[in-house]
């Protein structure tokens, strides 16, 4: 490699390494980052507190409640007035849902005739309420299994759950968290390198050197790539340690993806660098148009393919989708090379638009 | 050949920003070993003439030499020939006095021990060789201005542009910044200066004055100023720009 370069690059890496505030950004954010994303984003219902209302009093209804009260989702708290008190119930938070057991419901049980019980459930956070649903279906389901004899289905399903057996939303979570991290690092870093040479007014006296324009780019993206593949390693550690993420995929493959991603995320950030002309704004830039876009168009949170399609059809424009899809493929589920070609031919072309952009504008630049 | 003797030549220098004619026709012809400076008022088109030279811009029309090459076509021989300083110093304040230099040097292609030796020479000179490994944003303005300049005479180039290498620095540093000039001077290498103090352009060999884009007077302080009747530059200067005859 040529001295200029070396020389850049160097440079570079030194104004990282001198500045606090660059490293605290680098070592420390993704940390603070990993940690409260991935303990706060959780899907998962638990403590989900139940009223009671018990008009049965039968040794079999009181079966039924134990039944809900030995569920990890349920806390169980009996009522004695009225149902109209379920309104204040909700309105106060002390339930998020009802069970109203009517006082046949032991006779009619017995009788085999249908037996209806009534569930109540507060809907303000539709997304909770689903799930309160179907683990209520779950308990009842189970309590029929058991005390009716007389029920017989006609088949039964047999449900396996691959790749993420247990549900758990970290395993969800945690590569989706490692893409956003990356992409937000790379692209603010780099997006300040250029427009703080222009405020300091540094760049002229290395234009007037025999430096060719993509030897400056070259050499400014250099260290960054280094640093950001730091970062990218101590996440995939932190997360598969502190959330248990499993990785069932090669380590090697994930790495080699991860690269082209960086440089997609460094490109933009270059990009950005070279469309502004200070820091400031550029840093805004950079956090704007990584942690939007990615936290909702990449299927970080919200599954793609349930959005209007014209937002699908911007969501190719988010290199974190690609990501997203090539990091959880190799960790949850294994996936080889040949399988994420396609997300990762997308991220070299967008790498490659974006690098030609940047380098082409801030050849413009050099002409004002 | 000619060109061993005249540095930078220009014939009808333009430079055009869409409507606006930032430099026209300039023609000026420096030989090496002069100091050559440019006066004129903020937006008279002094930094356009430099950038021009430096190749950092592209000249409209007209033609340009600068160490015999054309600044058209040879821009990158013209920037291994020469060092420039702007006004800001150009230096990292977040890097150590050591680092910055190295970093020059290293962009110019030299090699590690080069920078070494002159890095060493550089640091004694300005008698700051205890200060090597502190960061630049603890020196003083004046040694940052110096150091600058050496920064800027690193690769040993034989033409040195300066624009307004002396704003914002006080008059005792700004003397011996010129005194440096001198000693600049007359190691044989040709410097272009860019300033709107008076006084200094007393101490150039020879001086263009501009106005509007246009060189309106050129020639050595003294013959000015014997041109138009003054007594000091600051008077030819006012009585030029406003635009009088010479007696």
């Amino acid at each position: 490699m040529n001295k200029r370069i070396i020389a850049i690059a160097r440079k570079e890496f030194l104004h990282i390494i001198h500045d606090i505030r660059s490293l605290v950004i680098i070592f420390v954010m993704p940390v603070i980052m990993l940690v409260l994303f991935g303990y706060a984003l959780n899907l998962e219902i638990k403590n989900i507190d139940l009223a009671v209302f018990d008009y049965s009093k039968t040794p079999l209804s009181r079966k039924l409640i134990n039944q809900f009260d030995a569920n990890k989702y349920f806390t169980v708290s009996y009522q004695n007035g009225s149902p109209k008190s379920i309104d204040s119930l909700f309105l106060s938070k002390r339930a998020r849902a009802a069970i109203i057991i009517d006082q046949n419901f032991a006779k009619k049980f017995e009788h085999s005739q249908q037996t209806p019980i009534q569930l109540v459930i507060d809907a303000s956070d539709p997304n909770a309420a689903s799930f309160i649903k179907i683990y209520c279906n779950g308990v009842i389901n189970d309590f029929n299994e058991t005390h009716n004899a007389n029920l017989h289905l006609p088949f039964e399903v047999k449900q396996r759950i691959w790749y993420n057996p247990d549900m758990r939303s970290a395993y969800f979570f945690v590569p989706g968290l490692i893409a956003l991290i990356l992409i937000m690092i790379s692209a603010l870093l780099t997006s300040i390198t250029i427009t703080r040479e222009k405020e300091m007014g540094t760049m002229e006296q290395i234009l007037v050197s025999p430096v060719r324009p993509n030897e400056i780019i070259i050499g400014k993206v250099l260290p960054y790539i280094l640093l950001a593949f730091l970062d990218g390693l101590m996440i995939l550690l932190l997360g598969v340690l502190i959330f248990d993420v499993p990785f069932q995929g090669s380590y090697l493959l994930l790495i080699f993806l991860s690269l082209i991603f960086l440089v997609t995320a460094l490109s933009f950030g270059l990009m950005i660098s070279t469309l502004v002309s200070t820091q400031q704004v550029a840093m805004m830039l950079a956090l704007s148009a990584t942690l939007l876009p990615t936290v909702m168009l990449s299927g970080f949170i919200f599954p793609l393919n349930s959005m209007p399609v014209f937002l699908q059809y911007l969501s190719y424009l988010v290199p974190a989708k690609y990501y997203i899809t090539i990091i959880r493929g190799v960790m949850l589920k294994g996936n080889t090379l040949w399988q994420l070609i396609m997300p990762a031919l997308f991220l070299l072309i967008l790498s490659a638009v974006m690098l030609r952009n940047a380098l082409h504008r801030f050849n413009l630049n050099l002409e004002k | 050949m000619e060109t061993d003797q005249i540095a930078v030549h220009t014939e009808a220098l333009t430079r055009r920003f869409g409507n606006f004619t930032a430099v026209k026709n300039a023609s000026i012809s420096v030989s090496a070993g002069e100091i050559f400076g440019f006066l004129g008022a903020n937006g008279a088109g002094k930094t356009t003439m430099i950038r021009m030279l430096c190749g950092l811009l592209k000249p409209t029309s007209g033609s340009a030499t600068v160490a015999g090459f054309d600044v058209y076509r040879q821009s990158e021989q013209i920037k291994r020939n020469i060092g420039y300083m702007s006004q800001k110093f150009s230096l990292y304040d977040d890097l150590t006095l050591s680092e910055n230099i190295e970093f020059y040097g290293g962009i110019y292609n030299m090699s590690v021990e080069m920078i070494e030796q002159r890095k060493n020479n550089l640091l004694r000179e300005l008698g700051i060789e205890s200060e090597a490994e502190k960061l630049t944003r603890e020196l003083p303005l004046g040694y940052k201005q110096r150091l600058a300049l050496g920064c800027a005479l690193l690769h040993d180039p034989p033409i040195l542009f300066l624009d307004e290498p002396t704003s914002g620095v006080d008059p005792r540093a700004r003397r011996s910044f010129w005194n440096l000039i001198y000693q600049t001077s007359r190691k044989g290498k040709t410097i272009f200066v860019t300033t709107h103090f008076m006084d200094e352009a007393e101490y150039c060999h020879r001086l263009s004055i501009m106005r509007d884009g246009e060189i309106i007077a050129l020639g050595p302080p003294s013959g000015l100023k014997h041109k138009h009747g003054k007594s000091s530059m600051q008077d030819v200067f006012i009585s030029i720009v406003n635009g009088e005859r010479p007696v």
